[in-house]
């Protein structure tokens, strides 16, 4: 097999991953387009690994580290939105700009209503 | 172009589409179903390329674990279930452009970089358990073990997380234990305990709709004043 597909492949992943990490607004979808982008990378080390032959088979061995790391980062970042959801009953990323600079706020406050 | 590449790029399309539908679909819920279409194609990828087990660790893990707990965050975070076009923000062109020069970018290297390269596919199976195995628990082991450090790691950081502040856990749990009472309701003191929660809730709009509605704080204004109310009420029930 040509090792052009796997690559190209985990290249378009990636791209689409990165579209959804810049333009979804729900933390959730957010979440779930890091996952694409890590899936994305898990391609490149199998193929890579297949390809090069590898006798420890550290590509495939990573992506199962890779596919763990995941795992977690899924977990601790499903219990930082739930936390963010408790405190201010939106999941929208789009609406959390207490760190961002001042016009931003200004922009934001009528549609806050004012209740903080 | 062999059987098995036609394969992979039919399977490398079902992905590529399936993730189109999960970073553009205007339902949350079927965004999170592709998400399972776009893992599933990739394990089918991973089998091509034999490696197999992680192909198996994909579909249990991904499909198995990851989609469901996104599914769990979708339904406490009261996601909106349907149709609804607020998903994508309004920056979605710039996002548009910087994926697609990403991707551009990534796609020119590595047709100039890996042109003339083949994976040679019919040695053997690269990627069976066995190997895998012997390789992990004979050369990364030492990875393998801080790996597991690491997910106690996340596992109590995510217990802490979500744990309520010590003012706010108790009404949560007198709220929570009430509430078998509330929907028992035969015996007598579960009814007044409940009447009398379910007035003081009225004023945040917050009735017998919601039966987990307890466990969650109170939707807007000062959550004190709630908290308070709430155990005022508890104590004048018991």
């Amino acid at each position: 097999m040509h090792l052009l597909y796997p690559l190209v492949l985990s290249a378009l992943l990636f791209s689409v991953g990165i579209y959804g990490v810049l333009a979804r607004r729900n933390a959730i979808l957010v979440l779930m387009s890091v996952e694409l982008m890590l899936n994305a990378v898990n391609l490149n080390f199998v193929a890579f690994d297949v390809w090069l032959g590898d006798r420890l088979h550290a590509g495939q061995v990573f992506t199962l580290y890779v596919i763990t790391i995941a795992a977690a980062e899924i977990g601790l970042g499903l219990a930082i939105v739930l936390l963010v959801f408790r405190q201010r009953e939106t999941a929208d990323i789009d609406t959390l700009r207490d760190l961002g600079e001042r016009q931003h706020e200004a922009m934001l406050e009528p549609d806050r209503g004012g209740a903080r | 172009m062999t059987g098995i590449e036609i394969l992979f790029a039919l399977l490398g399309a079902v992905a590529v589409a399936a993730a189109l539908l999960v970073v553009g679909s205007p339902n949350l819920v079927h965004a999170a179903l592709w998400l399972v279409v776009t893992l599933g194609a990739l394990a089918g990828c991973y089998l091509l390329l034999t490696a197999e087990f992680v192909a198996w660790v994909q579909v249990l893990i991904y499909v198995g674990a990851v989609v469901v707990l996104l599914l769990f965050g979708l339904m406490l975070t009261r996601a909106p279930i349907g149709y609804s076009a607020e998903l994508t923000s309004g920056n979605r062109w710039a996002a548009a452009i910087v994926a697609g020069a990403t991707g551009g970018t990534l796609i020119t290297v590595i047709i100039e970089a890996f042109r003339r390269e083949y994976i040679e596919l019919h040695g053997g199976v690269a990627g069976a358990s066995r190997g895998i195995g012997e390789t992990i628990f004979r050369y990364w082991v030492l990875p393998f073990e801080i790996l597991s450090v690491l997910l106690l790691a996340a596992l109590v950081g995510a217990v802490v997380l979500s744990r309520r502040n010590p003012d706010e856990a108790r009404p949560a749990a007198g709220a929570t234990a009430g509430a078998p009472g509330l929907a028992g309701g035969s015996d007598g003191t579960g009814r007044p305990g409940g009447g009398d929660r379910l007035d003081a809730g009225s004023g945040t709009a917050r009735g017998p709709a919601g039966a987990a509605a307890p466990t969650v704080p109170a939707q807007d204004g000062d959550r004190t004043a709630s908290v308070s109310e709430s155990t005022g009420s508890q104590g004048g029930a018991r």
